[in-house]
């Protein structure tokens, strides 16, 4: 069984496994539906072991058919069970736009019965995958009310997150940085006993007091590495506020760091335009306008598809210039 | 089925078949749910003139044999999605008509709350999977229930019911193909009723009969005459037992006709000439079953007659009491968006205040 923890902690993609792993065995009503999951493991191998451990019928290769696996997670959630529901990549999560937006996401409200499963895969840019299979989706969801949205950047955030989602009453989407999944910084050694990461809570990943930047996922580490540098060439003292789930927003954590620092970079993957950057800084105007010695600066991705070519797709993404450059603005405001 | 072909009239005129081994009791329970739907769509069609309800009203006159026929052949285990025309298969399923009228009048103690119309409602104690207005979505989510019964080892079979226009759409296609894939006892019933909205069948599909489609998915294919109520009961007893022995899924083509356009606001002007007046004067599924039951002297014209007038009755006390049943809260709009022990309503925020 490959689940088992290694002596050297553990990196997310194995996290995420031993979440899953951990999940199956303590209740029999959780189970893993998605596209190549079982004989194959799953296309980045996060479901690999799987079905020798539990077996077909618990571990569900699917055709391709995203609409389709979608709504058999919801039926069965309907039914008591606790669906884990993979997509292949995030990109092909538009196949179940409909299912998510109109089926799961209502169906508590409309009084047809909450929709407890879990919807994960992997998402994002920087691993030269082109337009379709690149994707960060957050904001295709954010204005759907009835969906939770996490994205953690940490091994321990990602094990937790997905256990918390799995016993959430309600349909949660991780999306999982692809580019996070064997980066041998993320290795760490997970807790032995049962834990998890409530959703709805963001997580200081850095304290300091000359400003905040807000993120998430892979751009946790982007600010991370940014305020070091800052701080070691150039006595910045960031703050980096890694936002864990995207919905519901931790609204008190956002206003928390930008009355402590006055200085706020938001910063984020997807395309600029209607990102949650947009929403984060509405939140900011809103209730901390007096708390603002500069203006909110936001940092994302250009609005164009995510291109292939390594020299198109890094003018795309935020750059690590963008991140410092952005800071020193608001420092020196 | 192209509409236009059948209007011929009938050699003799149209009954049910008398290959059936339902017992006398339960013509008579079938008669009573079949009457009971009928008369329940001319009421709500009363009270939408009479402006007490707003929102759409959805009938299934001209093709209620389908719907309750079918379900009649179901076990209290088995689950069942239904479409806006399956009002029928709801009341077999013991769905209260005073339950539906709480939907339609929107009030606060409905089922959906009163944030969705109709019998946009589920009850899953009574296998009730309640519909959306995206057709074909319920397949899928269909499967589901039934891959949540294979490993918890339950006996249930799912039956999923559209008309042939979500056989267009692409969650049809996943969701009866994943169901044969898995053999999963899924048994998808296209209401074939002549018209999506305005659009004929012939031009929702270049197929001969619908039934042809589930070759394409290696299922079982059966065709039936969806107003001869018995022939739909007879049909969807076979299809049951053959899922049920976990021979894999089914799909069933029921030929009928909707006598009403979409909703009510509908004028059929899309519709030629005499088609409507052809089927209700020779194909009209209570009448047929009506003749069926004088003919079999299982019922009698006076007994029929009782049988209305008690549904009558039965029908203005449910309504009323359900008319009388209070209204939601404004604020009940923010509620159940998400389990509210975990996440707080969604009320707004008070521009005037902190």
């Amino acid at each position: 069984m490959t689940a088992k923890r290694k002596e050297n902690g553990s990196n997310m993609l194995e996290a995420i496994r031993e979440g899953i792993f951990e999940s199956m065995a303590q209740d029999e009503n959780v189970f893993v539906i998605g596209e190549d999951v079982g004989r194959y493991g799953g296309a980045f191998k996060v479901t690999e072991g799987l079905l020798d451990e539990f077996g077909e019928d618990r571990v569900i290769d699917t055709p391709i058919s995203e609409a389709a696996i979608v709504g058999a997670a919801c039926g069965a959630a309907l039914m008591g069970m606790k669906p884990i529901a993979e997509f292949q990549f995030i990109d092909f999560i538009s196949c179940g736009f409909d299912m998510l937006t109109n089926y799961a996401a209502k169906s508590r409200y409309r009084g047809c019965g909450g929709i407890g499963a879990v919807f994960r895969g992997p998402c994002g840019s920087g691993v030269r995958g082109g337009p379709f299979h690149s994707l960060n989706a957050e904001s295709f969801f954010l204005n759907t009310a009835g969906l939770k949205i996490v994205e953690p950047s940490t091994a321990y955030d990602a094990k937790g997150l997905l256990k918390a989602a799995i016993n959430d009453p309600d349909p949660v989407l991780i999306f999982e940085h692809k580019k996070l999944y064997r980066m041998p910084r993320l290795r760490e050694e997970l807790p032995d006993e049962d834990y998890t990461v409530e959703i709805g809570k963001a997580r200081i990943a850095r304290e300091g007091t000359d400003l905040s930047i807000i993120t998430f996922g892979a751009q946790t580490l982007n600010a991370l590495d940014a305020a070091v540098k800052l701080a070691d060439e150039e006595g910045l003292n960031i703050e980096v506020l890694d936002l864990r789930s995207l919905a519901p927003l931790d609204k008190d954590a956002i206003l928390a760091t930008v009355k402590k620092t006055n200085r706020v970079l938001v910063l984020h993957e997807a395309s600029l335009t209607g990102g949650i950057g947009g929403e984060i800084s509405a939140i900011i105007a809103e209730e901390a306008f007096e708390w603002l010695d500069a203006p909110v600066i936001r940092v994302a991705s250009i609005d164009a598809p995510v291109p292939f070519a390594p020299q198109m797709e890094d003018y795309y993404l935020p750059s690590f210039d963008e991140i410092t450059d952005a800071c020193r603005k608001l420092a020196a405001y | 089925m192209k509409a236009k072909s059948k209007l011929v009239k009938p050699k003799k005129p149209l009954t049910c078949t008398s290959k059936t081994s339902l017992s006398n009791e339960q013509f008579i329970e079938l008669y009573r749910y079949l009457k009971l739907t009928r008369m329940f769509d001319e009421k709500t069609v009363r009270l939408k003139k009479q402006a007490k309800l707003t929102g759409g009203v959805f009938t299934s006159l001209g093709q209620e044999a389908t719907a309750v026929g079918t379900a009649y052949a179901l076990k209290p285990q088995d689950f069942f999605a239904p479409l806006i025309r399956d009002i029928g298969a709801c009341f077999v399923k013991g769905i209260e008509p005073r339950t539906i009228f709480l939907q339609y009048f929107g009030r606060r103690s409905a089922p959906s709350r009163a944030t969705d119309v109709q019998f946009h409602f589920a009850d899953l104690d009574k296998g009730f999977v309640g519909p959306i207005s995206h057709l074909g979505d319920l397949i899928p989510v269909m499967t589901g229930v039934l891959l949540a019964a294979r490993m918890k080892k339950e006996d249930r079979v799912a039956v999923a019911y559209i008309g042939e226009g979500a056989s267009s759409t692409g969650v049809f296609h996943e969701g009866v193909n994943f169901a044969a894939v898995k053999k999963l006892p899924l048994i998808t019933v296209i209401e074939n009723n002549g018209y999506a909205y305005s659009t004929p069948t012939d031009e929702q599909s270049a197929v001969e009969s619908f039934v042809d489609k589930a070759v394409g998915y290696g299922i079982k294919g059966m065709q039936t005459d969806g107003n001869d109520i018995v022939a739909c009961y007879e049909t969807m007893k076979e299809a049951s037992v053959y899922a049920r022995a976990g021979n894999g899924s089914v799909l069933i083509e029921a030929l009928t006709y909707r006598r009403k356009g979409h909703a009510e606001h509908d004028n059929q002007a899309y519709v030629p000439a005499g088609e409507i007046d052809w089927w209700a004067k020779n194909n009209d599924p209570v009448v047929r079953y009506e003749r069926f039951l004088t003919k079999n002297r299982i019922l009698s014209r006076k007994n029929m007659l009782e049988i209305e007038n008690e549904l009558k009755d039965f029908l203005q006390a449910e309504s009323e009491w359900a008319e009388n049943q209070p209204l939601p809260e404004a604020e009940d709009a923010a509620m159940e968006v998400f389990d509210n022990n975990v996440v707080k309503p969604a009320f707004k925020k008070k521009v005037l205040e902190n």
